[in-house]
């Protein structure tokens, strides 16, 4: 039933690799820290603020719309697998579904759902 | 070992007995909404489950197909019906929020 | 059906996963923990559909719920908190009723799981699902498949007009005064 060992053994593996460095360079690594060596380097930007402020609602905007293609994506992928045997039949099935949602898409647009500023 | 339809099942029952929990306690708006996704994905864990262990067939999956779809159209919805309530009334506590209230 | 021992193991590991984060979501006090309890729901059931050889569901749980659904709630619990005080940020009441509610259902729907004869069938399908999906979809589920086109239209309409009639009217109100540092232009 399960044919999924292989990828369940390199979760694992992966998971267990990482930690066990992160815990070697912990225990055995010599530590002198000071204020610039335990500064963010390399890793970007200093965080300012609080990350519990309220966030502009476009973010929200954005995650809506990549929510509602990424459904439209979900159905893509079946009908890209068949695409061959289903022929012209299921193009045009696909096509309503599709135009269906550019119609939103040009809503969103219209709307100025996609501007940033 | 064995696992059998009934194991699914227990798993699909705490999912929706803390969902009702959840709907039933909750405050906060966005919580209650999580409540309600949790209670969606007991009723997918149930179809997928029943497609797989007593018809055989695909129809189930298909079913689960449409409720994730469901459930994300829902909680787009939901979640901007939240964030106007949030600017009308500057808060999501849904007992607060009782202005049509007679 | 019968499992070796590690698949029965991977099945425990995301159910009890699947279980435990559904609770923590039930009663954690904190909303953010909340939100990140529900992501390891989300991985869990993701987990038990790919257990169930349901490959195709178990990866659109991962990349409908956790890259979509949870983004969401994440956003919709930073818009709309005032997170003063993280602890308190998710209160809850009638909790008899909800407990009342929640053992009654897990004892009546737990003692109907076990003792329902399930028709269950003598060995379970494996394989690959997603042409099998496609055929669905295309042949017999065509008409639930354009009217979800037609559903996620509206649900894409209904966000939009929702979503950005918050956007215009605070522009307008300004309605941010609990809110007093705050980056220029991220208003607008």
């Amino acid at each position: 039933m399960l044919s999924y060992e292989a990828i369940l053994l390199l979760i694992v593996l992966g998971i267990a690799i990482s930690v066990v460095f992160v815990l070697i360079s912990k225990f055995l690594g010599p530590k002198n820290p000071n204020a610039r060596k335990k500064s963010v380097y390399e890793c970007g930007a200093e965080p300012q603020g609080s990350a519990r402020k309220r966030f502009p609602v476009k973010f929200y905007m954005i995650a809506l719309l990549f929510l509602l293609f990424d459904i439209e994506a979900v159905f893509l992928y079946p009908w890209a697998k068949l695409f061959r045997e289903l022929g012209f039949l299921g193009f045009v099935e696909m096509g309503i579904f599709m135009l269906v949602l550019i119609v939103g898409l040009i809503y969103a647009w219209r709307k100025g759902a996609l501007e940033w500023e | 070992m064995t696992i059998t339809i009934s194991h699914l099942l227990v798993v699909s029952i705490v999912l929706l007995a803390s969902g009702l929990y959840c709907v039933i306690t909750r405050k906060n708006a966005v919580a209650l909404l999580m409540g309600i996704e949790l209670i969606l994905n007991a009723a997918n864990l149930n179809l997928v489950a029943f497609s797989r262990f007593v018809t055989g067939d695909i129809d189930g999956q298909v079913f689960a197909l449409f409720g994730i779809l469901l459930a994300a159209a829902e909680t787009v919805v939901a979640l901007a019906i939240v964030l106007q309530v949030f600017r009308a009334f500057d808060t999501v506590d849904v007992d607060r929020t009782d202005k049509l209230r007679g | 059906m019968k499992v070796p021992l590690l698949s029965a193991m991977v099945f425990w590991a995301f159910a009890i996963l699947a279980m435990a984060s559904a609770v923590f979501v039930a009663f954690s006090r904190n909303i953010v923990h909340a939100a990140f309890a529900l992501l390891g729901c989300f991985f869990g059931v993701a987990g038990l559909y790919l257990f169930l050889s349901a490959d195709f569901v178990g990866i659109i749980q991962v990349m409908v719920y956790v890259g979509g659904v949870l983004i969401l709630f994440l956003f919709a619990v930073m818009l709309t908190g005032k997170i003063r005080n993280p602890e308190k940020s998710n209160p809850s009441r009638a909790i008899p009723g909800g407990l009342v509610t929640m053992l009654v259902t897990l004892g009546l729907f737990g003692y109907l799981a076990f003792t329902t004869p399930w028709q269950v069938l003598p060995t379970v399908p494996t394989g690959p699902t997603t042409s099998q999906i496609g055929d669905a979809l295309l042949g017999p589920y065509i008409l639930p498949f354009e009217v979800a086109s037609v559903l996620l239209l509206a649900a894409l309409l209904g966000g939009v007009l929702l979503a950005g009639g918050v956007r215009g009217r605070s522009r307008l109100t300004g309605n941010e005064q609990d809110e007093a540092p705050r980056d220029s232009g991220g208003n607008t």
